[in-house]
């Protein structure tokens, strides 16, 4: 095989402006696919981490229909405390959770004692929502010095609403809320911080503590609308939901009914649709690489094979087998794949450097100053690598059995 | 004993409709370590002999035995074993692969062909070139040497696999007078020093002259065979 090799390196070198462009034009392939995948990665999974991490976590698990009618933020399908004590065991028991948070979620009237508008709020307990989402203090445009981000009687704001209400930290604002009975009632709070909106549900939220929500709904007990769960890994969302799905799902309630429902950030995010454009947009890129690996591999073996037919009949009559011929041939094209793919890697590995070190930055909806941060896994290169190997040997094969099934009289007779 | 034996031997290739007998039932036997020439006009099918006794293109009837193999219904890959291991090539155009050093040419069989291991392969191939004269032409290439360089070359790769025959269609139509003498000289040394049959298909006057057994070919027929260097 070493010997193959060996010739089929030095038949590659005979015309080394055309190699060079054919391994050229396979380098420039894979460059694109990589930096694609890089750089659209790197957008992709900062978009995820800012919707997981500041808002959604990575499950979400509320009472049955409770998702269907999450528009009106309905009071009255919140979970009990028999059910939210079910759901913490199942999760606590479950090592790749990380961490949860609990949230009551309601609408209010916002009043800065001369205007009125309407805002929507979660309810948590302060220390468990940090922890769940880590990224929801960075979120925070302005906070109040010197104080605890979110304390009883605190409210922390959306940037949209802040700015039309003219209200800022430190102000006095008044909620109103209407409880699941009909009652009216209200409370006096002061605006802890301002939160900058991200795309997607709950991204233009406001937040209070969990004990002032049951204050101003007079709720005495415990109601839950939402819990959300970040995990240790993300690779671990699909295990962990059919878990959850398995353990909640066969809870019903006493017309058999299921009582509650588990959903992953995918299913409630819409940023998941531009995800999946991202990831379909890289098959297309794949696709054309396929192509311009096909096309120009099969077009240099096809003129090598023609221009060598004398030649393959003088290895043919000196008794070289069809089957060597054949392998002498792919393993051009196999050469011209490694030595495309190899150039390739190391241009996009430096390009992807480059990129790091130049800080790049970008704005997405309502977040500015993203920074860029490609970056690519040897997992995200190894089957690109071997998809232009495969498709190169494959475009190699029609010449090269052409070559090997060429009659040697036939062959020593071309001029 | 004979090396090659040819019965009622036959070609016919058929275009069409229309079929053409290239040969007609030739008889002949060639001894081992011979010189032997196929002579005869243009269309006489001397070439199209010389491709089925180098495995080549396969007779239409009759039988043809080498190294007491019936090579006549060998496949298309027990040909080329069969030649590689039996038969060397010496061509007109001289065809060495341009991208390998003489040395390398002359390897190549070796190589690819019946897989020698390096230090055996090193030691015939030092042999073999000193035999043909071109021990200090190995690292180059064919592009940089003379067509009569290239003929030796040729030779020696013909001879390395040390084959019972060696067919050279006319190895020295593309040569000077000299060069051609000369390379005719080195074929009958070889054949001297190694023991191997050479046959020619050629209109050589030269090459006839030399040679020990002569056919002589007329419309695919065998019209004449002259043995003892008549032509000398």
């Amino acid at each position: 095989m070493r010997n193959i090799i060996k010739i089929a390196a030095k038949n590659l070198l005979r015309y080394k402006r055309r190699t060079l462009l054919t391994t050229a034009l396979i380098a420039l392939g894979v460059v694109s696919v990589l930096l694609f995948i890089a750089v659209s990665g790197s957008f992709k999974s900062l978009m995820i981490g800012q919707i997981t991490d500041s808002v959604m976590g990575h499950v979400q698990i509320h009472r049955k229909g409770y998702v269907a009618s999450i528009d009106s933020l309905p009071l009255n399908r919140n979970l009990n405390a028999k059910q939210m004590a079910k759901v913490e065991e199942i999760l606590r028991a479950e090592p790749a959770v990380e961490s949860f948070t609990l949230r009551l979620r309601l609408g209010a009237m916002f009043s800065n004692f001369t205007e009125t508008t309407n805002i929507r709020l979660n309810a948590v307990v302060p220390e468990d929502e940090f922890r769940a989402m880590p990224l929801l203090a960075s979120r925070l445009s302005e906070k109040k010095a010197g104080e605890e981000l979110l304390v009883p009687g605190g409210v922390l704001i959306p940037a949209l609403l802040a700015k039309g209400m003219q209200v800022t930290v430190g102000d006095t604002v008044v909620l109103v809320a209407t409880n699941r009975d009909g009652s009216v009632n209200g409370k006096p709070f002061t605006v802890h911080g301002v939160l900058d909106g991200i795309s997607g549900p709950g991204g233009r939220d406001g937040a209070i503590h969990l004990d002032d929500a049951k204050e101003l709904l007079r709720i005495s007990g415990v109601e839950i609308s939402e819990i959300a769960v970040r995990l240790k890994d993300i690779d671990d969302l699909p295990a962990v939901t059919a878990l959850l799905e398995q353990q909640l799902g066969g809870l019903t309630n006493k017309e058999g009914q299921p009582v509650f429902e588990v959903h992953t950030w995918e299913k409630l995010s819409p940023f998941y649709n531009i995800a999946k454009m991202i990831d379909l947009m890289t098959l297309f890129i794949k696709v054309m690489l396929v192509a311009i690996v096909l096309v120009s591999i099969m077009n240099v073996m096809i003129m090598a094979v023609y221009e060598r037919i004398g030649e393959i009949g003088t290895i043919a009559a000196i008794g070289t087998t069809p089957g060597k011929i054949l392998a002498l041939f792919l393993a051009e094209g196999f050469l011209l794949a490694i030595v495309g793919t190899a150039t390739g890697t190391v241009i996009s590995l430096l390009a992807i450097a480059a990129l790091n070190s130049a800080a790049i930055t970008f704005n997405f909806g309502m977040q500015t100053g993203l920074l860029l941060q490609p970056a690519i896994s040897v997992g995200q290169i190894a089957p690109i690598l071997a998809m232009v190997i495969f498709i190169s040997v494959l475009a190699s094969l029609q010449p090269a059995w052409k070559a090997a099934k060429m009659d040697p009289i036939a062959a020593l007779r071309h001029v | 004993m004979s090396l090659v034996e040819a019965k009622r031997l036959e070609k016919t290739y058929v275009s069409g409709e229309v079929q053409v007998q290239a040969i007609r039932g030739v008889d002949f036997t060639i001894a081992p370590g011979s010189f032997v020439s196929f002579v005869g006009p243009s269309g006489s099918g001397k070439s199209t002999l010389l491709n089925m006794i180098g495995c080549l293109d396969p007779p239409t009837g009759g039988t043809l035995s080498i190294a007491d193999t019936d090579v006549s219904t060998l496949s298309r890959k027990e040909g080329a074993r069969f030649r590689g291991e039996h038969i060397g090539f010496v061509f007109q155009d001289f065809n060495l692969i341009p991208v390998l050093t003489v040395y390398e040419n002359i390897e190549y069989p070796l190589l690819m062909v019946q897989s020698w291991p390096q230090a055996e392969r090193k030691k015939r191939i030092s042999q073999v070139l000193a035999a043909v004269g071109m021990a200090d032409q190995a690292q180059k290439y064919p592009g940089q040497i003379s067509g009569g360089q290239k003929q030796r070359v040729a030779v020696a790769r013909a001879l390395i696999t040390n084959p019972k025959l060696v067919l050279a269609d006319e190895p020295t139509a593309n040569l000077d007078r000299e060069t051609a003498n000369r390379i005719i000289a080195l074929m009958k040394e070889m054949r001297d020093e190694f023991g191997t049959t050479f046959i020619f298909s050629t209109h050589d006057p030269k090459v006839v002259k030399n040679a020990e057994t002569i056919f002589t070919l007329e419309d695919g027929a065998l019209k004449q065979t002259d043995t003892g260097g008549i032509y000398a």
